[in-house]
């Protein structure tokens, strides 16, 4: 301490020169530090520079200055209003070549606007003077020269000044006739109002077609984003566990209620076939269906759960009611949209100018015909996976260690198998492999083995964490959809639909979705636990403590995300066009390549204007939720 | 009557919460949990509905053994306990009816709940609850539009529409005015007069001497007293709250 202090001095002991010494040797080992860390900053933008390829000649360049000021000269202007024009035209006669006898000519009336050439009569390819006289004040036009053919040769562009004259000297065309050649001049005025371009009007179009395809895709993403976040939120699925058996049976039922729920919906959809003809049949039918959906479930779910077990006798009645109801329902959504079809194209007929909606109506109803199969198959899977999932349970707990343990090994086996044969035959849909050893015998022993070593492993009645496992299957289908930008997604679908503004929409909407996903997921893991723990300590099972203690907590943030998202597809929707997706950016991307930038600069414009009017909203919006 | 038996609880992490505390409850007892904030009250408590899930031990209930229920099964238990919280725990932007009618979720059919629908019988009940606890007034209001103390009354009310047997309050005043405080236990005393067992963890002694049968003293997981609340005199104290421990009220 003491030789430090002496050091500081400037008076160094033996003790002190070491403690300088390593002071020093740190300081300059930092100064080096930092001098090769600027070095390796240089390295790094130098070659930043050079695979930028930066080109500093070609911003001083002339032709390429002269090209930059004729693009933001026409960018300045964008092509949004054009006037209706009257044109003056003045004609003056003139001898190419010059007569022998020589040529006057004749008198002009000096009252109109009129022109004089000197000299009248001239060899071809001379020069010529030509003077206006009372033209239209500061107006330009072309002039021509006008054989007796009748064809007319450009010779410059007159500029009258304020008093409506002008002087040219214009070189003949090397032309020869007997007869009189007209020199003629045009101005032109504007007429009337100022009128919309033709650019205007097909920016406008665009324009509303780029809001509507962010609208749709906004819509469309959210519709499907909100139920798909709650499996990405961790504070919902670490609860959910099951044991091994519930797992395995939960693998097994899947596929199989998927299978059998497309089956049950194509069968509806041929027996309905007959009906689609008769609209009041098909009314009736609803009306029939949704009678008997209603009344099943009331009467098969009382509203309190009874003191007293039902008997078995009531409770198979009440599982034919449920099914009966469901049945109808299917039925009843089937004619819907069917009907909705059939009315939808009848509208569209009679309602003219208003057919669209007709078309709309039409286009709903195919919307949920299709959508029906797809929901059909996925709730065939999900009351196969409930009441596997709870018979599972039931094995795992309720039978003796005897029984539940070689029943876990043999169905765990058994979807440890068809789950990798399953994936493997994805697989193969798309590789094509074709090889039934890899494709089928290899995953079915792998998975099994896998199915059988994990059954080993498990107590019959330990809960794994099934809930994890999807949330993060969830994650990263999210993360990974979310990476590809929707401008590489349309290229897909416009393969798929056709290049146009539904492509944009689709791309749109898959991105939104997985975007917004992962968005509410956040909300939903950020929402205070008290009011869910307190909702769960009354007895709510899982879904109603979603709803009710979940659901009121979320609404706000998803509103607000939702706008921002809108937002966000507006300004996406602008350039999808580029890759085929229909909207604005399609006519923008036409017109730059035409090089038509003043059309260009208007469709650039109306982006601008409705990107920062939809900013605008939007932000207002969202404080009005919050 | 409601017998803990050995019960532990580890958090993930090694934090022992409550090491091998046992205890029985009679029916119908107003039973004070007491100790130092993060001595175990709270999960204890929470170990009673399983909202936590203990590490070892049992908990019996009529002779119903809660630690080995599956999930289904605890539907039907917890539906039976009702429990007030420190923070009332309500959800702020569904009305105040909407809270109440939630003590109702495990006795309703699912299906109907999920889109919101009560019966008749039901809706009456919690208005009469409300009407209990003196914000009939205020059932279509907000809840996040109420004061302190009438958010735990709808906290209370909540309880009560589960028909409970036995009530779980964790610190239900320690958010509230001494004023206040007192109602609210007072809503608590009736509760228990009506043969509802009512196990409440507290923070001061001079409410556990007006309302409590009988206290538990927990410290860093131990039970270290189990008696009459008179029976807490001094050196008591010291044992529950620690040698530096002063007594306020």
């Amino acid at each position: 301490m003491k030789s430090l202090k002496k050091s500081m001095d400037g008076k160094p002991s033996g003790l002190g020169k070491i403690a300088m010494f390593v002071r020093n040797s740190r300081q300059m080992l930092k100064s080096i530090g930092l001098g090769a860390a600027i070095f390796a900053g240089l390295v790094i933008y130098a070659y930043g520079f050079q695979v930028t390829k930066v080109n500093l000649q070609e911003t001083k360049s002339e032709r390429r200055q002269t090209q930059l000021v004729r693009i933001l000269r026409a960018l300045a202007k964008p092509d949004l209003l054009t006037y209706q024009y009257k044109e003056f035209e003045v004609n003056a006669p003139i001898m190419v070549p010059c007569p022998p006898e020589g040529y006057t000519s004749p008198a002009v009336d000096t009252s109109q606007p009129y022109m004089l050439i000197t000299p009248p009569c001239a060899a071809p390819g001379d020069m010529v003077v030509v003077e206006g006289f009372h033209f239209q004040p500061n107006q330009s036009g072309p002039l021509s020269f006008i054989p007796p053919s009748g064809v007319k040769l450009n010779l410059g562009t007159i500029q009258t000044d304020e008093d409506g004259r002008f002087r040219l000297e214009v070189k003949l065309p090397k032309r020869e006739a007997n007869e009189v050649n007209y020199i003629r001049g045009v101005t032109r005025q504007r007429v009337g109002m100022p009128q919309l371009s033709q650019t205007a009007r097909d920016t406008w179009d665009k324009i509303v077609e780029t809001v509507f395809l962010a609208l749709l895709a906004t819509t469309i993403g959210t519709l499907i984003a909100i139920p798909l976040s709650f499996f990405a939120a961790q504070n919902l699925m670490k609860d959910i566990t099951s044991p091994l058996t519930s797992v395995a049976l939960n693998i097994l039922a899947l596929p199989l209620g998927f299978y059998l729920g497309g089956k049950l919906a194509a069968w509806v959809a041929a027996l309905m076939r007959p009906a689609l003809q008769m609209p009041l049949v098909m009314l009736a039918g609803i009306g029939v269906g949704v009678a008997v959906m209603v009344g099943g479930i009331r009467w098969a779910l009382p509203q309190q759960e009874e003191s007293v077990k039902p008997s078995l006798f009531v409770l198979v009645l009440r599982g034919a009611a449920i099914a009966a109801a469901l049945l109808a329902g299917i039925f009843s959504l089937f004619l819907l949209s069917s009907l909705a079809m059939v009315v939808g194209d009848k509208l569209a007929k009679a309602l003219g100018a208003f057919g669209f909606l007709g078309l709309f109506i039409a286009d709903l109803g195919e919307i949920l015909n299709m959508a029906l199969v797809a929901l059909v198959s996925l709730a065939g899977a999900g009351v196969f996976a409930a009441y596997a999932g709870q018979l599972g349970n039931r094995i795992a707990r309720q039978t003796t260690p005897l029984l539940a343990k070689p029943l876990s090994v043999l169905l765990s086996a058994l979807a440890g198998a068809v789950l990798l044969v399953l994936t493997l035959q994805a697989i193969d849909w798309f590789y094509q492999i074709g090889d039934p050893r890899i494709t089928l015998w290899a995953p079915a022993v792998i998975g099994g083995a896998a199915g059988l070593l994990l059954a080993f492993l498990c107590r019959p009645n330990q809960e794994l964490p099934v809930g994890m496992v999807i949330y993060f299957i969830a994650r990263t289908i999210f993360n990974a959809l979310r990476s590809i930008e929707s401008l590489v997604m349309v290229i897909v679908f416009a393969v798929w639909v056709g290049i146009g503004p539904f492509a944009g929409v689709l791309a749109l909407s898959l991105h939104t979705i997985a975007a917004l996903a992962k968005l509410y997921s956040e909300q939903v893991e950020s929402i205070l636990p008290g009011p869910v723990e307190a909702v769960k300590a009354t007895g709510a099972n899982r879904l109603q403590t979603i709803v009710y203690a979940v659901i009121p907590q979320i609404i706000p943030p998803y509103i607000s995300f939702t706008m921002y998202r809108w937002d966000i597809n507006v300004r996406m929707s602008t350039i999808i066009g580029f890759a085929g997706g229909g909207g604005i950016g399609f006519l923008l991307q036409q017109n730059i390549n035409l090089l038509n930038y003043r059309a260009a600069s208007a469709q650039m414009l109306a982006i601008a204007i409705v990107v920062a009017s939809m900013d605008y909203l939007s932000a207002k919006m969202r404080e009005r939720t919050i | 009557m409601l017998e803990v038996r050995e019960l532990t609880k580890i958090y993930e992490g090694g934090v022992l919460a409550l090491d091998r505390v046992s205890f029985e409850v009679p029916k119908g007892q107003f039973l004070a949990v007491i100790g130092l904030s993060g001595s175990g009250k709270s999960t204890l408590l929470r170990c009673i509905n399983r909202l936590v899930d203990p590490t070892s031990g049992k908990i019996i209930w009529d002779g119903y053994d809660i630690t080995a229920a599956s999930q289904d099964e605890m539907r039907h238990v917890r539906r039976k306990i009702g429990m007030v919280f420190q923070h009332f725990n309500l959800v702020a932007r569904s009305s105040v009816l909407t809270n109440v009618l939630a003590g109702r979720l495990g006795y309703v059919n699912p299906f109907w709940s999920l889109i919101n629908r009560f019966s008749r019988a039901d809706v009456e009940k919690a208005l009469g609850e409300l009407e209990r606890v003196g914000i009939r007034d205020k059932a279509m209001v907000r809840a996040d539009e109420l004061s302190g103390g009438q958010q735990q009354r709808v906290g209370i009310a909540r309880a009560m529409m589960q028909e409970p047997q036995m009530i779980l309050a964790d610190e239900p005043v320690a958010s509230l005015d001494p004023v206040l405080a007192h109602s609210i236990m007072q809503y608590l005393e009736q509760v228990n007069k009506e043969g509802v067992t009512v196990l409440c963890s507290l923070h001061f002694l001079d409410l556990v001497h007006r309302y409590a049968n009988r206290v538990i003293a927990l410290n860093q997981g131990k039970l270290v007293f189990d008696g009459l609340p008179t029976e807490i005199d001094d050196e008591k104290f010291k044992e529950i709250y620690g040698r530096e421990a002063e007594r306020v009220g």
